[in-house]
C-alpha cells in the first residue's frame, strides 16, 4: 500500500475524536514527510494534515498523532533525528488534505490529477511525459527529475520532494501508478 | 521595463539578476543559461519572446535556484525587499516562489515605496503567499487555475492542497467561487482563470471569457499557464492595462498551442517557440 493511500482508507473508519489527539509542528515539509515514514514504519496511527490557522506560514504540514503517546513518539523521532519544533494540543480543526482524484483520457495518454498537480502518461510505454500545476519552487525540479523516465523507474516526489505541491504529486502519481501498472 | 521574479529548478544556481533573453532553446540571463522546461524559465522565455516581437528591452529577472527547501525564495525575497524602492517598473510579476507569508509581506511593504507603484501580478507560489498574506487586494492580476480559484475562494484553505470540499473541476462553479474570492477579500483586482475556457473577472463578476482555439492537450503540458501569465506580464510592461493584457494574453497563448499542435507528451518550449508568430497573426487580425 502507498503512504498516502492512507489517506483515502481513512474515510472509512470512524471519525477520530481530536480531544486526544495532538499535532507535531516540523520546520519544512521534508521533515514531515521523514517523520511520517517513520512513525508510519513503527506502526502509529497518524494522519499528515493542515496546520490549524494560528501556527501556519505558508506552506505548511502537520502530523496529527494519539496523546496519549506523546513521550514515545517523540523518542521515536528523536532517534531518527527529525525533532519537531512543537508538540501540542489539537484546539481547533485541522484541513483536511485532497482525497479527490481526476482522470483524463487522452487516447495514448492518461493524466491524474490531484488537488493542484497533474502527472501525464504515455500508456504506449508508460513514459511520463508531461507534469503541470502546482506553484511551489520543487514542482519544476520534480518535473525535471521524472519527465522522460518510465514510471516504474521515476524517483517518486515523496522522495526528492519538499513541498505541499510535491505531497500533491505524489497521491497523483501513486494513483496513476495504480492504473497504468499491474 | 518590466520585472519577473522567481526560481529555477536547480540546488547550486546563484542569486541573478539581468535581462533575460532567449537563445535556441535556453534562456540566458547575466552570462547564465537555463533550460526552458516549465516554471518561471518558461514564464521568462514566453515574456523575453514577446519583447522581441515587438522590439522592447528584454525583461528583468530576479532569479535563484531552489528545488523546494527554501533557501533560494528567501535569498530572492531579501534582495527584493532592499531593492525595490529604489527601482522603476511598469509591472513586477511574482511567479514560482516558495510561499512565506511573512516574507511576502516584506516585499510588499518594498513595493509600496516604489514611484510610480507598479501593476502587480502573481502566480504559482507567490499568490499562495499573497492570498494567505490577507493582502491579495493589493494586486491587479493573479492567475489561477480552477483548482487554485477554489483555494482562493476558501477562507480557511493555506494551499490548494487542501480543498474542503470545493469541487474545483465543475467550472460552472467558476462564477460562485470567484464571487466569494472577491467577499472574503482574497482575490486580486482582476483574476484570470485559467481553464478549457479563460475567465476574466473582477470584483462585479465574469467580464470576458475566451476559448478559441481549444487546444485539449494544452491541459496536460506543463508550463503552458506560464505562457499565459508571461504574455500578461509583457503587455502590461509594454503599458496595456491589465484587463486587456489577461484577455489578449489568454488569446495568443491559446494561438500559440494551435500553431504547435501539440499532444499530451509535448514540451512547452515548442509551444513557446510559436509566440511570435501567434503575436503577428492575432494583432493583424485584430
Amino acid at each position: 500500500m502507498g503512504l498516502f493511500s492512507f489517506f483515502r482508507k481513512e474515510n472509512k473508519q470512524p471519525p477520530v475524536s481530536l480531544r486526544d489527539r495532538g499535532i507535531l509542528v516540523f520546520e519544512n515539509t521534508s521533515e514531515v514527510i521523514g517523520a511520517e515514514n517513520v512513525l508510519k514504519k513503527g506502526g502509529w496511527r497518524i494522519r499528515v494534515m493542515g496546520p490549524p490557522p494560528e501556527i501556519r506560514t505558508g506552506c505548511d504540514l502537520v502530523i496529527e498523532f494519539p496523546l496519549v503517546s506523546e513521550l514515545e513518539i517523540v523518542r521515536t523521532l528523536e532517534e531518527a533525528e527529525i525533532m519537531p519544533l512543537q508538540v501540542v494540543a489539537v484546539s481547533d480543526g485541522l484541513l483536511e488534505p485532497v482525497n479527490v482524484f481526476f482522470t483524463t483520457d487522452y487516447g495514448d495518454f492518461l493524466m491524474v490529477q490531484a488537488a493542484n498537480m497533474k502527472i501525464t502518461v504515455d500508456k504506449r510505454d508508460l513514459t511520463v511525459v508531461n507534469i503541470s500545476g502546482g506553484g511551489c519552487p520543487d514542482v519544476p525540479y520534480l518535473a525535471a527529475q521524472m519527465v522522460g523516465r518510465r514510471l516504474d523507474q521515476v524517483p517518486e516526489p515523496r522522495s526528492i520532494g519538499h513541498t505541499l505541491c510535491g505531497y500533491s504529486l505524489q497521491l497523483a502519481f501513486e494513483e496513476i501508478t495504480r492504473k497504468c501498472l499491474p | 521595463m518590466f520585472a519577473l521574479v522567481g526560481t529555477v529548478p536547480e540546488h547550486d544556481f546563484p542569486l541573478v539578476c539581468g535581462q533575460a533573453r532567449v537563445s535556441e532553446q535556453n534562456l540566458l540571463i547575466d552570462n547564465h543559461c537555463v533550460a526552458v522546461n516549465r516554471g518561471t524559465p518558461a514564464l521568462l522565455a514566453t515574456a523575453a519572446k514577446a519583447c522581441a516581437f515587438f522590439g522592447a528591452d528584454p525583461p528583468m529577472a530576479y532569479l535563484a535556484g531552489d528545488i523546494g527547501r527554501g533557501g533560494g525564495s528567501r535569498k530572492v525575497y531579501a534582495y527584493l525587499e532592499q531593492i525595490l524602492g529604489q527601482c522603476r517598473y511598469e509591472s513586477i510579476t511574482f511567479h514560482y516562489i516558495q510561499p512565506d507569508v511573512d516574507w511576502h509581506n516584506r516585499v510588499l511593504f518594498a513595493v509600496e515605496n516604489m514611484h510610480p507603484r507598479p501593476v502587480l501580478i502573481a502566480d504559482a507560489g507567490f499568490m499562495y503567499a499573497a492570498k494567505m498574506s490577507g493582502q491579495a487586494a493589493a494586486y491587479d492580476v493573479f492567475t489561477p487555475d480552477m483548482g487554485e480559484l477554489a483555494f482562493l475562494a476558501d477562507p480557511e484553505a493555506p494551499h490548494p492542497f487542501y480543498t474542503r470540499g470545493f469541487i474545483f473541476h465543475e467550472p460552472y462553479r467558476a462564477k460562485e467561487l470567484i464571487a466569494s474570492a472577491y467577499a472574503h477579500g482574497n482575490a486580486s483586482r482582476y483574476l484570470l482563470v485559467k481553464g478549457k475556457t479563460d475567465i476574466a473577472a473582477d470584483e462585479n463578476g465574469i467580464s470576458d471569457t475566451v476559448s478559441q482555439p481549444v487546444v485539449p492537450a494544452m491541459e496536460a503540458i506543463g508550463g503552458t499557464g506560464d505562457i499565459i501569465t508571461g504574455l500578461i506580464a509583457a503587455f502590461t510592461g509594454l503599458g496595456k492595462d491589465p484587463l486587456t493584457a489577461c484577455i489578449q494574453a489568454s488569446a495568443v497563448s491559446r494561438l500559440a498551442g494551435k500553431l504547435a499542435n501539440p499532444d499530451p507528451g509535448t514540451r512547452v518550449m515548442d509551444i513557446i517557440e510559436q509566440i511570435p508568430d501567434a503575436l503577428k497573426r492575432f494583432f493583424e487580425e485584430k
